[in-house]
Formats: C-alpha cells, sequence, structure tokens
C-alpha cells in the first residue's frame, strides 16, 4: 500500500486530508510541523506529501527544500496545501520543488484530480 | 406536483432538450424548477405549468436551462485529453499540414472548461504555431453559456483538474478569480445551440465531442443525436463520448478506438478506417518531434510534470532520445514534406 504524510497545524484539517487521501487507497501518517514531518521521512520515506505552509516549526518551504536534499526525497510527490493563493505564492513553492498546489479551502474532488495528475492513482 | 402537472413538464424538457425523467425524478424536477418559480415570480408549479401550457417562451428557456446538469471540470478525466495532445494533435499537424487549420467541435460545452483545455492542449504545441484552429462550444443552456463566455472562474473550479502549472501559465488572478488568457478565450466560438437540431449549418469538423450530455438522452434520441454528429464528422475524424458512454453495438456510424476513453472513430464505409486522426499509426512516431519534450512528457506519462526533475539526468536523456530528441531539447524545425499516406500506401489499411 502507498503511503502518505499529512503535514499541518491543524489537527482537523489533517483528520479531513487523512479521510480524503485513505479514500484514495492509501495508508498514511500524521505530522503536526516541519521538524516532525522531516524525521519521520528519515525514518521511512513515504510516496506523497500533502503539506501546509504555514506552520509554527519549520515551514513547507523549508522541509521542501532539506527533503529534497535527503537520500531518496527526490522520489516523494509533494502537494503544497495551503491558504496562499496568490501566483507569486505558488510560483515560490514549485521552485523550491513542490510538484503540486491545493489552495485551502479544499474537497475530496479536488486532492483526487491532484493525485491523478501525478500519477499516483490511476 | 400532480402527476398530470408532472407528466406535462417532463414531456416537455423531453421534446426541447432530449433529457429524459421517470417518474421517480419528480423531486429532481422540483429541485431544479424551485428557482425559477423565484425568479418568475410564481406561486406554484401549477402555475409555472400553466404558463408553460400557454407557450411563454421566457419560461420555457429558463425551465430547459434549469433542468440542465451542467457539472464539468478542466481536463475531465484526463485520459482523452492525453490522447487528443498525443495522437491527434500530432496526427492533425501532418494530416492538415498544407492548410494548416482544423476545427473542433463541443457539443454540450457547459461552461467552457471542455473546450479551454483543448485550447490549452494546442496553445502547447508549438508545432501548431501559425495554425488557424477554431473550436467550437455549443450550448442549449444559455446560463452555462454566459459563464463560458466570461471565461473566469472560482478557485474551486480551477483546481478541478487544472495543473498548477498550466494555471500559472494560462490564467491571472483577479480578486478571488482566475481570469484565461484572452488569446485562449479567443480560440473557442461559443453558441447557444440545441443538438436535437439539425447541425449542417455548423459546418464540418475534424474533432468533436459530445461527453456526458448522451447519457441522459433515450436510446432513440442518442442514435439520432449520434447520426447528426456523424454527418458533421469528416473521414478521418475523431468522436469523443463520455467514459461511461459506450456505444459499441449501438451506432454503425463509429469504430470504437479506445470505448473505455470514450473515443471513437468516424466509420465510413468506403473510408480505410485505420486511416483516422484517432489511431496512432507508423507516421506518428516522426511527428513526435513536432512536440516540444515538456508537452509530450508532460502528457504522454500523465504524470507529475515535474517528473523529469525526478528522473536521473542519464533516465531522462535516454526517454528524450527516444522522443525523437537526441539533439535539442526543445523545438524542432519540420518541414510538412511528409504526407498523411495515401490509402494506398497505407500498410494497416491493406
Ligand atoms: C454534464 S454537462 C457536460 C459538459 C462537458 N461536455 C463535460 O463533459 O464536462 C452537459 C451539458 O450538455 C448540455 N446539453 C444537454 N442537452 C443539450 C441539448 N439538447 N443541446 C445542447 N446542449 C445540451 C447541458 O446544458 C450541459 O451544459
Amino acid at each position: 500500500m502507498k503511503r502518505c504524510m499529512i503535514v499541518d497545524d491543524s489537527r482537523v484539517i489533517r483528520r479531513f486530508a487523512a479521510k480524503i487521501v485513505q479514500d484514495l487507497g492509501f495508508e498514511t501518517t500524521e505530522a503536526e510541523d516541519g521538524r516532525q514531518a522531516l524525521q519521520a521521512c528519515r525514518d521511512q520515506m513515504p510516496d506523497a506529501i500533502v503539506l501546509d505552509w504555514e506552520m509554527p516549526v519549520m515551514d513547507g518551504i523549508a522541509v521542501t527544500e532539506e527533503l529534497r536534499r535527503m537520500p531518496g526525497g527526490n522520489r516523494v510527490a509533494v502537494i503544497m496545501c495551503t491558504v496562499k493563493n496568490e501566483p507569486k505564492s505558488i510560483q515560490e513553492a514549485l521552485d523550491v520543488g513542490a510538484d503540486e498546489y491545493i489552495m485551502k479551502p479544499f474537497d475530496s474532488e479536488i486532492v483526487r484530480t491532484k493525485f491523478v495528475l501525478l500519477g499516483l492513482i490511476g | 406536483m400532480t402527476p398530470d402537472e408532472f407528466a406535462y413538464t417532463a414531456g416537455f424538457v423531453k421534446e426541447r432538450s432530449g433529457l429524459v425523467l421517470t417518474r421517480d425524478k419528480g423531486y429532481l424536477l422540483e429541485n431544479r424548477l424551485m428557482p425559477v418559480l423565484r425568479t418568475h415570480n410564481l406561486k406554484s408549479f401549477s402555475d409555472l405549468v400553466a404558463r408553460l401550457r400557454n407557450g411563454e417562451s421566457a419560461l420555457h428557456a429558463a425551465t430547459i436551462d434549469a433542468m440542465m446538469s451542467k457539472d464539468t471540470a478542466f481536463f475531465r478525466d484526463w485520459k482523452p485529453f492525453v490522447h487528443f495532445r498525443t495522437v491527434v494533435l500530432p496526427n492533425l499537424a501532418v494530416a492538415r499540414g498544407i492548410k494548416k487549420s482544423f476545427r473542433i467541435l463541443c457539443a454540450g460545452v457547459s461552461t467552457g472548461q471542455e473546450a479551454y483545455s483543448l485550447a490549452m492542449c494546442v496553445r502547447d504545441a508549438p508545432a501548431l504555431e501559425g495554425w488557424s484552429v477554431e473550436i467550437a462550444g455549443l450550448d442549449i443552456s444559455a446560463s452555462a453559456l454566459k459563464i463560458a463566455d466570461d471565461a473566469c472562474y472560482s478557485q474551486f473550479d480551477i483546481q478541478r483538474g487544472l495543473p498548477i502549472r498550466t494555471l500559472l501559465q494560462h490564467f491571472t488572478k483577479e480578486d478571488d478569480y482566475w481570469r484565461l488568457d484572452p488569446s485562449l478565450r479567443a480560440l473557442v466560438k461559443l453558441q447557444a445551440w440545441n443538438v436535437l437540431d439539425e447541425m449542417f449549418p455548423l459546418g464540418r469538423f475534424d474533432v468533436v465531442l459530445c461527453r456526458n450530455v448522451l447519457v441522459y438522452l433515450d436510446l432513440q434520441t442518442k442514435l439520432d443525436v449520434l447520426q447528426k454528429l456523424s454527418r458533421l464528422l469528416v473521414d478521418d475524424g475523431v468522436l469523443y463520448l463520455g467514459l461511461n458512454e459506450t456505444i459499441t453495438g449501438v451506432s454503425g456510424n463509429f469504430r470504437a478506438v479506445d470505448a473505455d476513453a470514450g473515443i471513437y472513430a468516424a466509420h465510413r464505409g468506403t473510408h480505410p478506417s485505420a486511416l483516422s486522426l484517432a489511431t496512432k499509426i507508423e507516421t506518428q512516431r516522426k511527428t513526435r518531434r513536432l512536440f516540444s519534450t515538456g508537452a509530450l512528457f508532460r502528457f504522454a506519462s500523465g504524470a507529475a510534470f515535474s517528473q523529469r526533475r525526478r528522473l536521473s539526468s542519464s533516465r531522462f536523456r535516454q526517454l528524450r532520445f527516444r522522443a525523437g530528441h537526441s539533439r535539442g531539447p526543445t523545438r524542432f524545425r519540420y518541414s510538412f514534406r511528409r504526407r498523411w499516406p495515401s490509402p494506398a500506401s497505407c500498410a494497416a489499411c491493406k
């Protein structure tokens, strides 16, 4: 089973996203800030990460940059998931290595679309 | 709504749009017509039915419009667009290389996403630079066409189907909405049209899409519409239907190319059916060069746009070589000397 990590400082959003991703056939793990997320990645790389941008400890941009430097970190599909919805922010996330981008609020259809686009599901 | 009123309204809707409403769809009818009651200041369904019977044309149009399901998305179902981009467009680039023009029809274009997805595919094909491409979008619903005409979408709408890089490339943000690049908007001509009516005044098309429209019709109406669509299609043309709208064994006018993805080729008694824009043929390998590596990868793999970054560089070079880009990374000039093979020389037709 493919694995997806949900990283967000809001428990509500983590639960909401995890449910959607589980319905797509993924096993999910959760982290509530960037540092926790990277720690978990060192133990076991997931196939995909749904990653919040603004978090109290280490933001999504820093996580993506760091992740891409880690061994195997290039193979993870990173989906930035944030309230930031300006073209400039989107470009910034893509430039540091995010593969896709979700603007909050989102629903299951949007998440499904992104997983299809990334080739994570058929 | 009384059984008699339901029967009248359902009959009216079927006659005007083809939409079949069985008795168990009473709730649907009432739900969708409620807003019409409000905007026209009608007191009850009986009131509405009485005025429909009276032949009030504004109310007729509003009733039909309200009854239509208009759900759609950019690159809906993804697969047909991969086919359009990787098979049909390269084939067109060769087969129409002399006149440098082709026409596409979206029957039931709804709020425009389908037509604009095609426009983006066309724009992203450098080989088609300077070509005259027309995409005609038809719909019976005036309210849907109005949104299509505006080509400005909410954050929710643009996230259904659009890859994020495509969004940045072709849209600009206006407050909370995203507006399509006006030059792409200009590729699409919108028209109010009922697919039950004659369509020959529209001329002929190389590609026809009629996706998620026929599902709502009964078999006979469906066959009639398919018959009309087949007359619009050129001999080597392609028809796209919705994913679950198989017509194999139902209509003799089309031949399935990939029924699961709703892809059909025009079927002409006299025409060699293998020579279709919908079919990968030998020439296609050569025409792949017409497309930039990026575009090819993005759509051939149907996967991450940034897949390339994740491939090791030697693996990437290998793939690029296979796609015919052994020398240059981006655009390839191509002289249009290679012709669409004549039926006699096409191995597949013998
Ligand atoms: C479910 S939408 C599909 C939109 C788009 N083709 C897609 O697949 O995403 C169906 C559209 O067909 C239109 N439609 C239904 N019956 C029609 C008719 N008789 N003539 C023209 N358009 C019709 C509806 O108004 C609606 O916008």
